[in-house]
């Protein structure tokens, strides 16, 4: 046998583009088949014959190959390389079979030829268009239990993969003055007219190779030369040029506001063994001055009855299988059509040998021209007949052939039967655009009317049949001038929406409208019948339009059938949008390298590698990465952090503050511009002191908190929460902008500028004293909430007396590079005096110790100042303050608000919840009456018990009262007590 | 109005379903109705429904610009939970689930109400005091939802990647068993058909361009593409287009619209047992029953009207999914879309009377709007009917931003420290 | 992805590079202390959320840092002109075409012409 009959017992020697020497194996259910490189599935597998491919998703119908490109809405497979590369509902008629590809078919248990699924079939009367809304209610709990489950097994086409993906996608962003969606003549010949201007030009084709139309129209003929290899030669000279880009396998899928469209690359589907350093696709992002839409047209159906088995196609899918792959779609073709493009599908086969049943022609007049071709070659046609039905259980074996209107019936043996019924105009990007669509009447399609973006649409989606026509407007649409003539054989008239003749009266006969939900004509007319009466509606009553390929065959067919029974115009039934993506986009690539570390890149301090050498646990506060606790060998949390937590308050612990956020404020209006900004008043705050400052919004609720040092009269030096940093300075620069710009201020982000070393303790002094010159640590001079520049370590500091463990404590702030140095000679020191390291969670307990709050936890953005027991930082004497009005506002000032309060359990060993809600009686019945919640709570070893803080509804004045938290399995008895739980004097941090 | 049930199916089957009727009547326009409703999406075709049923008001129109159920009704992920932290948002939340839980019987239509449970993850020691200070209310208050551990919420949505060295690692999760999906449709055409079958209008393609209102300020009626129409009392329910509406009547209500965007999958056999979301990497999912992922993104941040939204938003909640779920990263999405969210300074809703006389409005549900449908409804007919508001939506009163009292589920459950 | 101009770099940027913030043109009242309930509800919470020309804020937040003001159609999300802040508001003409121009549900999908 021949290498070209190996490839299949269809495959025509002589016929395509394909090169029989290049093989390659892939297997389909498991058997093993024989392509040539070029070959898509849908090819290869119709070269050996096979037409089965597939079971639909209701009625689990055999299904064949019906198109050759995306459309394709039958021919779904899985595709896989290994375990973890498996990919579903893959179309046939656009994956390039590769050496070792597995295929398998979707849907069908046990088999794709017995099939139990297709019982469905049967019952189909039953699964009428919305079936589901009428009944399955009873019993109530039957759906969940019962009906649903059942439901969703039969649901759904391919198999989820249930590996982690290994493959990698990329992605890239790119700017050009024109892109050109489509690479067909039209597009091709507007690429040449931009190039010659200079322009940056983008050629974007889905198909492995340029051409469009070409691949199937081999009559047609460019500058004298064959349109195929005009176009592959006109691709090698667009490459060759410096300011063009070409993508093939490559899809246009979304059109997004101000000329942003998204772009996917097939990379590496189509290749046997791909390199493991590329992509598998890339997503492109592409900013376009102009875009030119060149996309062509998609060739329709027949809507008859059983116009769905295997062996139906559309008349330019066989031309391409024949014209490009080389492959004859039967022995034995049928014809049935209602547009001229059809014949020359016909007249193709026939040349190559393939006989050729009869054309059926819907209309009663074909023009002379094509008739006569027929004839000379010996093709009969029955114009104004209609296929009224097909026969075959897993391939078409006949079609039946009657005069419109009936008679003359009679069975045609058939082993395959091609359809056409005419072009729909793929205006989807256009749409997406948000450019509005007017109806040609004539030619039955919509067509792009008013532009909503620098847009233009060239040929055949812009309704353009005439070849030189086309020509014109797509040199038009480039901008530069170009010679360039083209040839056809034939002008194509013709075609038709809605359903055929064939489709037959309103009865059990099922017309596929969209095949792979298995809607049919009647379906659509009974959504109209039960007062479906906007396309919208109809879609969603019958899910026409809404499988995975949205429609692109179906949508024109459902609207018509629709006004038709509405007696309404086209137009006035309306169009259901297209929506991106164009066709279906892998998540991987749109998700390219955002993912696992650089998903959401975390923040970590300079000293992020020191503690994790110290055994540090790390927990997520915002983006950055903190140091939890520290266990030692055969330490839990609990133990860690009752060790540190002791350790603290008996010696000293060194704690990583560098996640707080730092904003300097300097100028000469910065004590007036924080005086605005903070209810505080800073304005008596000396130079070398820090006071403790509240944020809140115009609202007048805690929006932030911190440390505020002055270091001289125009310079702050401003501490936010951890979390708070970037938007407390958006808000600061909103102010300073937009309603205070008079003020002469200057806001610079410093948190990743400064490594912060909090030393907290009785020993904190002596640890840090060696290392810090140019400044008197003693109490006197530099007594708590101090502030100085100096130098520790020779590296330039900010040094501040500052607690929140209510310790003696300093924070040191050195440049970000110093951090590490610096923290390692302190621990270095400190660790042989008896001191630790301390995390987050000590941070935590030690602070709720001495009342101190942590805005976020103990406050929410429902929290005054004076409910959070800080009513003495707000000022009363200043005129105006970012707050000042919303504070008053009447709920905020009336009696019984939630206020912050200690909570302790009548039993100190229980801790609280965190979130526990709190009652007055916990034996009320549900709903019950909640007076607050649990905000912080932790088992305090310095305190000996457990300790808590709660915001309570009258808090303040419920002092000893008892209530109760009800969790879910114990309800926990408190008595209300003040914030502070240990050196309640405070006289501690003044060391 | 021939009840549906399978007896009918099977009587239908047998003569090629040409028996069946229209599910709601296409009247031309009375010259005055007691009540109109603007917006004829689930919260308005509702509140008619309900006027009808429990308050013996059946001279009602509902006027709507496109087709029924056309706005955010028919365009959102379908996500039914009612484990909200406040008072006023659990009442309403929950009285809608509770009417989740028996409106297939109640409009003899399947809404497909699905309570496979709504599982939230919580990924750090804030999502942990948030999510249980939630659970804590809701138990207290008589509402399902239960913390689950990490191995816990694995068992139920096996899918789920609980490894220690993700990203953003689970540590937890909160479960409403009660929760769950619908099929969103089929809430707009049950509470339609139910409607219609109870005498009220239905006026599709009929825009509301003016509300006419008299010598003291009251509603006379509004003037629509189709002339005027009088009524009593005019009730707004325009979801993202409640400003445009309620600009007429010369109100300004605190809204912001913004582009919401979701996605679903091609189909796929059962791979996704329950609702899942995550507040931390701004993702939430689902399985439909024809096998989609559907997928909710986030919100644009500028005001639209557009019904579109950027790339960048679908991409960035795909980078969380396919976070949480790698299984998920060959899968690929087949349609993306947008609508318009009423969004408030509080996030919660507002429903109430309003300072002209006779104007009732029901708005500003954001990205919320689907699960409160029928609580929503019936107690905006309540609102309606009496002149005030029902106990349980008291507190959704527009007065409350003047007040201060509002009702801050996003601040309750905001603000890392 | 919006395609933004900013008036102070005289760039146009990827909507990326910017953060929205909120109606233009509400100032600050300079007596804030002083006004009613009512009045500090509108200044803080009421906004006119146009269907059609808007003017908001942006912030060129990843570029120069600036608050600048614009003008844009909320139904075809197309900006007219942006501008720096503190300067009065650019009166324009009402964008009536875009609604023609521009899908809503309701034009495309209601009727095609």
């Amino acid at each position: 046998m021949s290498a070209s009959s190996n490839s299949g017992a269809y495959r025509i020697k002589g016929a395509g583009r394909l090169t029989p020497a290049r093989t390659a194996r892939f297997t389909f259910d498991g058997k093993s088949y024989t392509a040539l490189e070029g070959d898509t599935v849908a090819s290869a597998l119709l070269a050996h014959g096979v037409h089965l491919l597939g079971r639909s998703f209701k009625y689990h119908r055999p299904r064949g190959i019906l198109s050759a490109g995306p459309e394709e809405p039958n021919a779904l497979i899985d595709v896989s390389r290994d375990a973890a590369r498996r990919q579903p509902n893959v179309r046939a008629t656009v994956q390039e079979v590769f050496d070792g590809a597995k295929i398998a078919s979707q849907n069908r248990w046990p088999s794709l030829k017995f099939d139990v699924g297709a019982i469905n079939n049967l019952f189909s009367p039953f699964f009428a268009a919305g079936f589901y809304y009428k009944t399955f209610m009873w019993p109530r709990e039957a759906w969940v239990k019962v009906y649903e489950p059942f439901i969703r097994r039969a649901a759904g086409l391919g198999v989820a993969p249930t590996e982690e993906d290994p493959d990698h996608y990329a992605s890239r962003y790119a700017h050009c003055d024109v892109l050109i969606a489509g690479a067909g003549v039209a597009g091709l010949t507007a690429a040449l007219s931009a190039a010659a201007t200079g322009q940056s030009v983008f050629l974007v084709d889905e198909q492995p190779q340029v051409g469009g139309a070409l691949h199937y129209d081999a009559a047609t003929t460019i500058d004298g030369q064959n349109g195929y290899d005009w176009a592959q030669r006109t691709a090698a000279k667009l490459r060759a040029m410096p300011n063009v880009t070409v993508l093939t396998r490559t899809t246009v899928f979304g059109y997004y506001n101000h000329g942003f469209l998204g772009l996917v690359e097939r990379v590496t589907d189509h290749v046997a063994k791909p390199g493991k350093d590329l992509p598998r696709e890339r997503l492109w992002q592409v900013r376009a001055k102009r875009v030119v839409l060149a996309t062509g047209s998609i060739e329709r159906h027949m809507v008859f009855a059983n116009n769905d088995r295997p062996g139906i196609m559309l008349a330019s899918a066989a031309r391409t299988f024949l014209n490009h792959h080389g492959v004859a779609v039967g022995r034995q073709v049928g014809v049935y059509t209602a547009h001229d493009s059809a014949y020359e599908a016909a007249f193709d086969l026939k040349r190559a040998g393939v006989s050729i049943a009869a054309i059926v022609d819907n209309r009663p007049d074909p023009s002379e021209a094509l008739l006569a071709e027929a004839r000379a070659l010996g093709i009969s046609v029955l114009s104004g007949h209609a296929v009224t039905d097909t026969g075959g259980r897993l391939r078409t074996s006949s079609m039946t052939v009657a005069r419109n209107g009936g008679g003359d019936a009679r069975k045609i043996a058939v082993d395959a039967l091609i359809v056409s019924a005419g072009w729909t105009p793929s205006v989807h990007l256009f749409s997406q655009s948000r450019g509005k669509l007017r109806f040609d009447e004539a030619n039955q399609r919509f067509l792009p009317d008013i532009y909503a973006q620098d847009c233009v649409s060239i040929g055949a989606c812009n309704g353009t049949d005439d070849l030189a026509e086309l020509i014109g407007e797509a040199i038009a649409a480039g901008g530069g001038s170009v010679a360039l003539s083209g040839e056809n054989r034939f002008e194509w008239t013709g075609g038709m929406i809605g359903a055929a003749e064939g489709a037959g009266p309103d009865t059990t006969v099922k017309a596929f409208v969209d095949f792979q939900h298995d809607v049919t004509a009647k379906d659509i007319r009974l959504a109209v019948r039960e007062g479906m009466h906007s396309i919208e509606h109809i879609k969603r009553f019958t899910t026409n339009g809404m499988a995975s390929d949205q429609g692109k065959l179906s949508n024109m067919h459902g609207l018509a059938i629709a006004a038709e029974m509405l007696d309404r115009p086209i137009p006035k039934v309306g169009l259901t949008t297209f929506r991106a993506p164009y066709t279906p986009v892998t998540y991987g690539t749109l998700v390219g390298h955002s993912r696992g570390e650089l998903f959401d890149p975390a923040r970590k301090t300079p000293m992020h590698a020191l503690e994790t050498a110290e055994g540090a646990e790390f927990e997520d506060v915002g983006n950055w990465k903190r140091a939890w606790y520290y266990p030692k060998r055969g330490e839990d949390m609990l133990a860690a952090v009752n060790r540190e937590c002791r350790t603290v308050r008996e010696v000293a612990g060194v704690f990583n503050g560098s996640t707080l956020g730092k904003i300097e404020v300097v100028g000469p209006d910065a004590a007036e511009f924080l005086n605005l900004l903070y209810t505080n008043a800073w304005g008596n705050l000396k130079p070398g002191k820090s006071r403790y400052g509240i944020m809140t919004r115009e609202d007048g609720f805690v929006y932030d908190d911190g440390v505020v040092g002055r270091l001289a009269e125009d310079r702050f030096h401003v501490t936010t929460t951890t979390g708070g940093a970037p938007r407390v300075l958006h808000h600061m620069e909103d102010y300073l902008q937009t309603e205070f710009p008079h003020l002469r201020v200057w806001l610079t982000s410093t948190t990743e500028q400064w490594a912060v070393i909090a030393v907290q303790g009785p020993k904190a002094r002596e640890i840090i004293e060696p290392f810090v010159e140019g400044v008197d640590l003693s109490n006197e001079a530099f007594p708590h909430m101090s502030v100085a520049e100096c130098s520790v370590m020779g590296a330039p500091a900010r040094l501040f007396r500052v607690s929140f463990t209510g310790e003696l404590g300093y924070e040191i702030n050195v440049p970000a590079d110093y951090g590490p140095a610096v923290w390692k000679a302190i621990w270095e020191r400190a660790e042989p005096m008896g001191a630790c390291l301390y995390g987050t969670e000590t941070m935590h307990v030690l602070r709720a110790e001495k009342g101190y709050i942590i805005v976020g936890q103990d406050t929410d953005g429902t929290v005054t100042p004076d409910d959070a027991g800080l009513a003495w930082a707000v000022s009363s004497k200043k005129p105006d303050f970012v707050g000042i009005r919303g504070l008053k506002r009447p709920d905020l000032v009336r009696e019984g608000r939630k206020q912050l309060v200690g909570l302790l359990t009548k039993d100190p060993n229980v801790v609280l919840e965190e979130g526990g809600q709190i009652v007055v009686d916990p034996n009320q019945p549900k709903p019950m009456t909640m007076l607050g919640h649990v905000t912080s709570a932790y088992w305090s070893e310095n305190c000996g018990r457990s300790i808590a803080l709660a915001l309570v509804a009258g808090g303040r004045a419920r002092m000893g009262e008892t209530l109760y938290v009800p969790l879910a399995d114990r309800t926990i008895e408190v008595e209300v007590t003040d914030m502070v739980f240990f050196d309640k004097q405070g006289g501690r941090i003044h060391g | 109005m021939r009840r549906y049930s399978v007896f009918a199916v099977a009587r239908e089957a047998m003569r090629a379903h040409k028996g069946w009727e229209a599910q709601w009547s296409s009247p031309e326009p009375r010259s005055a109705y007691d009540v109109i409703i603007v917006g004829a999406g689930g919260h308005g075709l509702g509140a008619a429904y309900y006027l009808a049923k429990e308050h013996g008001i059946t001279n009602v129109a509902v006027i709507e610009k496109g087709w029924l159920g056309g706005g955010n009704t028919g365009r959102n992920t379908t996500i039914i939970r009612s484990n909200y932290l406040y008072e006023e948002s659990m009442d309403i939340y929950e009285h809608s689930l509770k009417l989740w839980e028996g409106l297939s019987q109640d409009l003899n239509y399947n809404v497909m109400y699905s309570p496979r449970g709504v599982m939230m993850l919580s990924h750090n020691t804030h999502d942990m005091q948030s999510f249980k200070r939630h659970i804590n209310a809701n138990r207290l208050y008589g509402i399902d939802n239960e913390w689950l551990t990490p191995e816990e919420a694995k068992a139920y949505v096996p899918v789920l990647d609980i490894a220690k060295t993700a990203r953003y690692p689970i540590n937890g999760a909160a479960l409403q068993r009660r929760g769950g999906t619908a099929r969103h449709d089929a809430v707009a055409w049950g509470y339609a058909r139910a409607a219609s079958d109870r005498g009220v209008h239905i006026i599709q393609n009929c825009e509301v361009t003016g509300i006419r209102r008299g010598p003291n300020g009251e509603v006379l009626g509004v003037e629509t593409s189709k002339g005027f129409i009088g009524a009593k009392k005019i009730g707004v329910s325009a979801a993202g287009h409640s400003s445009v509406v309620m600009e007429m009547a010369g109100v300004r209500v605190p809204l912001h619209s913004t582009p919401l965007q979701a996605l679903v999958s091609e189909p796929l056999k059962p791979i996704f047992p329950c609702v899942v979301m995550s507040n931390t990497v701004h993702a939430y999912i689902s399985q439909s029953d024809k096998g989609e992922l559907v997928i909710g993104a986030g919100t644009d941040q500028y005001n639209s009207y557009s019904q579109t939204g950027g790339l960048q938003i679908i991409t960035h909640t795909l980078d969380a999914i396919c976070e949480l779920f790698p299984i998920f990263r060959r899968v690929k999405m087949m349609r993306q879309w947008g609508g318009i969210t009423d969004n408030t300074p509080d996030r919660s809703p507002i429903q109430g009377v309003t300072p002209v006389p006779g104007l009732f409005v029901n708005c500003g549900w954001g990205t919320g709007g689907f699960k409160a449908t029928p609580g929503s409804a019936n107690l905006f007919a309540h609102l309606i009917a009496r002149g005030e508001p029902h106990r349980l939506a008291a507190g959704l009163t527009l007065d409350r931003f003047r007040t201060g009292r509002l009702i801050d589920e996003a601040a309750a459950a905001a603000v890392a420290h | 992805m919006l395609l933004i101009h900013c008036p102070y770099c005289e760039e146009d940027r990827s909507e990326l590079e910017f953060r929205w913030a909120g109606e233009a043109h509400i100032a600050r009242p300079e007596n804030i202390a002083a006004i009613s309930d009512e009045e500090f509800a509108e200044y803080f919470f009421l906004r006119n959320n146009e269907k059609g020309l808007t003017y908001e804020r942006w912030r060129h937040i990843h570029g120069c840092g600036r608050f600048f003001n614009a003008a844009r159609d909320t139904v075809s999300d197309r900006f007219l002109t942006t501008y720096k802040a503190g300067l009065p508001k650019q009166v324009l003409p009402e964008t009536g075409a875009s609604e023609k121009t521009v899908e809503t549900y309701e034009a495309t999908e209601g009727d095609a012409r």
